[in-house]
């Protein structure tokens, strides 16, 4: 089961900067949702509000409505810890936690949410670094150190981790900036395996990538700088690349500007 | 083919990779000629003595050194060897005292290192018994210290975690800033805090109305010294941290206070191991306050909260003061025994911190 998520009128600040304003779109249950735009546009802002990881900061702050699955995430009564273990998060640098093994990596969500029993947790570590195409590599070392890995390894080491807590929605930003073309192309095949499963939305610079993985395509643009971003256009990733409605949009995918 | 090729743009020099280099014999002939030179100098005149030999020779060296650097390999190379032989030479100054303590505490520690002087106390011991021993001084020592952390670290811990992740405004600068004021306190200060306070004050209370010394009042004084350290070091560790590790946890849904506990704290616990042992070996030499609450003692008392108990640090004091002439050798094999208790926690500490690394 994957959700649909809804952002209507999304606005987040850091302390008195409006970093984005009145975002509105629809993410479809078990689709891949590409955010393109130049930088500082505010899709790392966008998507950590998805996941109320942008309140982490000192003074920043989300106004407006974003509901999964028609409930609405800034409720009141809402946990944060549910929230985010319902909309799982991928960074742009690889953070493995640098104390524990790569099998504890893979299950600290688990295990750190109170789950104790050890055939659980192995059962969920193969089965999550199978999803993220890491078993093989790693099967023979669960119990070295994370950082040991490669870069690309890192990341879908993360991947795993992410996916081991069994999450309705995968956000990713920039997943692959820090990695080469093959670590890339991997974790570019792990998002058409893990669409069967999951809502994905990901930040990328990269169009290619975007064209290829996603279903939606979301552009995000700034006036001037200072300004908050804001949604441009968001259509059928087809469409987008190749006839888009806007010419803001044309000029950006072309390589115009931005 | 015969054609001329192209005159190199560059200077020929430019292009070469190899230069000459000074051999080892000659840095070794320099040596020997700076030491020569600078003996030759002051026994000649009569003034000074070895050290003046080994400064001069010193100098003399580094000199000699670049003279011959530049004139073989060039201005640049003879800058690096001067630079790398002062750089050396002021890591084996840094290194002289430690090597003269050690040195010092090994030959003069060693003639009472003996059974008797870690299985007997003070106790009934004369001024013309050359036996006695620290046991009682060494039980203290663990005892405070121990206690003192126990105190300390949990207390430590959790200001250092108050202030770098939950403080906000104020409170947490006003914390920030009394916690400076109190790294500045002098032992003897926290001694005599105790004193008035605890011995006079709270201890009547305990104990049928007479104020009474204890180990356990020692520990509190050592725990006002111990608390700053162990509170800024344990800041600086958290600080460290980098902040994508935090949000990693937090997008699991794991909540703030956990992935303090789980994630953070593992993470700084060997810089925060450091400071903790920095903190218990200040401590462990701390002489004064145990002298003020603890009231010393030559007979072992394993309690600390009732009567009057001594220190390691304590009994080099009392020894080296000592009239008997066999104090002062009971005062070494103390200093030694104090120094390789810090050291022996110092290493169990770091292989502990170290192997929890990446145990299950
Ligand atoms: N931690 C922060 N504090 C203050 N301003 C920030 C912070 N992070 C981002 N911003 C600002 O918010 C705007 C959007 O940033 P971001 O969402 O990171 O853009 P993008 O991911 O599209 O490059 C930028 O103007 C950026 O300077
Ligand atoms: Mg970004």
């Amino acid at each position: 089961m994957a959700m649909r998520i809804e952002a209507t009128n999304v606005t987040a600040y850091y302390g008195g900067f409006k970093a984005i304003e009145n975002i509105t779109l629809t993410v479809e249950p078990k689709t891949v949702t590409a955010l393109i735009g130049p930088s500082g546009c505010g899709k790392s802002t966008f998507l950590r509000s998805i996941n109320r990881m942008h309140e982490v900061l000192p003074g920043a702050r989300v106004d407006g409505r974003l509901t999964i699955d028609g409930q609405d995430i800034y409720d009141r009564d809402v946990d944060v810890t549910a929230v985010r273990r319902m909309i799982g998060m991928v960074f742009q640098r690889p953070n493995p936690f640098p104390t524990m093994s790569i099998f504890e990596n893979v299950v600290a969500g688990l295990r750190l949410n109170g789950v104790r029993k050890k055939s659980i947790l192995e059962e969920a570590a193969e089965r999550a670094l199978r999803s993220a195409n890491l078993w093989d590599e790693v099967k023979d070392r669960l119990d070295k150190p994370g950082a040991g890995l490669s870069g690309g390894q890192q990341q879908r080491l993360c991947i795993a981790r992410t996916i081991a807590v069994e999450p309705q929605v995968v956000l990713m930003d920039e997943p692959c900036s820090a990695l080469d073309p093959i670590s890339t192309l991997a974790i570019e095949d792990l998002m058409f395996k893990l669409k069967d499963r999951y809502t994905i939305i990901i930040v990328t610079h990269n169009m290619q990538q975007a064209a290829r993985v996603s279903d939606k395509t979301a552009f995000f643009s700034i006036e001037r700088t200072g300004d908050p971003g804001r949604l441009i256009e968001y259509d059928d990733t087809q469409k987008i690349f190749s006839n888009p409605s806007e010419k803001k949009t044309e000029d950006y995918i072309t390589g115009r500007f931005g | 083919m015969t054609t001329m090729t192209a005159p190199p743009v560059a200077p020929e020099q430019n292009l070469r990779l190899r230069a000459r280099r000074l051999p080892v014999v000659a840095l070794l002939g320099i040596a020997v000629a700076a030491v020569a030179v600078a003996a030759l100098l002051v026994y000649a005149t009569g003034i000074g003595g070895f050290a003046l030999v080994v400064a001069l020779a010193m100098l003399l060296y580094l000199v000699g050194l670049f003279a011959a650097s530049s004139a073989v390999e060039g201005r640049r190379q003879a800058r690096n060897r001067t630079w790398s032989a002062l750089i050396h030479s002021a890591f084996v100054l840094a290194l002289l005292p430690l090597i003269s303590v050690v040195w010092t505490l090994l030959s003069n520690g060693m003639e009472r290192l003996d059974r008797t002087f870690f299985l007997t106390s003070m106790n009934n011991i004369g001024a013309r018994d050359p036996n006695g021993g620290a046991y009682h001084a060494i039980v203290g020592t663990l005892e405070q210290v121990g206690i003192a952390t126990l105190i300390t670290v949990p207390l430590g811990l959790a200001c250092a975690i108050y202030v770098v992740e939950y403080g906000r405004g104020r409170f947490a600068q006003l914390i920030r800033f009394f916690v400076d004021v109190m790294t500045g306190i002098p032992s003897i200060v926290a001694g005599l805090f105790v004193l008035a306070f605890w011995i006079l004050i709270v201890s009547p209370y305990l104990n049928d109305g007479r104020p009474g010394y204890s180990g356990f009042a020692a520990s509190l004084a050592l725990s006002v010294l111990m608390l700053p350290t162990i509170v800024r070091s344990t800041e600086e560790m958290l600080r460290l941290v980098p902040a994508p590790l935090r949000e990693g946890s937090y997008a699991l849904g794991v909540p703030k206070w956990k992935t303090i506990l789980r994630i953070v704290l593992p993470t700084a616990a060997p810089g925060i191991v450091t400071g903790v042992m920095l903190a218990i070996a200040r401590a462990a030499g701390e002489t004064a306050p145990v002298l003020l609450v603890a009231g010393g003692g030559a007979a072992i008392n394993f309690n600390p909260f009732e009567n009057n108990q001594s220190s390691l640090a304590l009994f080099v004091y009392q020894q080296a003061g000592d009239a008997s002439r066999y104090a002062p050798a009971r005062a070494w094999a103390a200093a030694l025994t104090l120094v390789a208790l810090v050291l022996i926690l110092t290493i169990a500490a770091k292989l502990l911190a170290r192997r929890n690394r990446f145990g299950r």
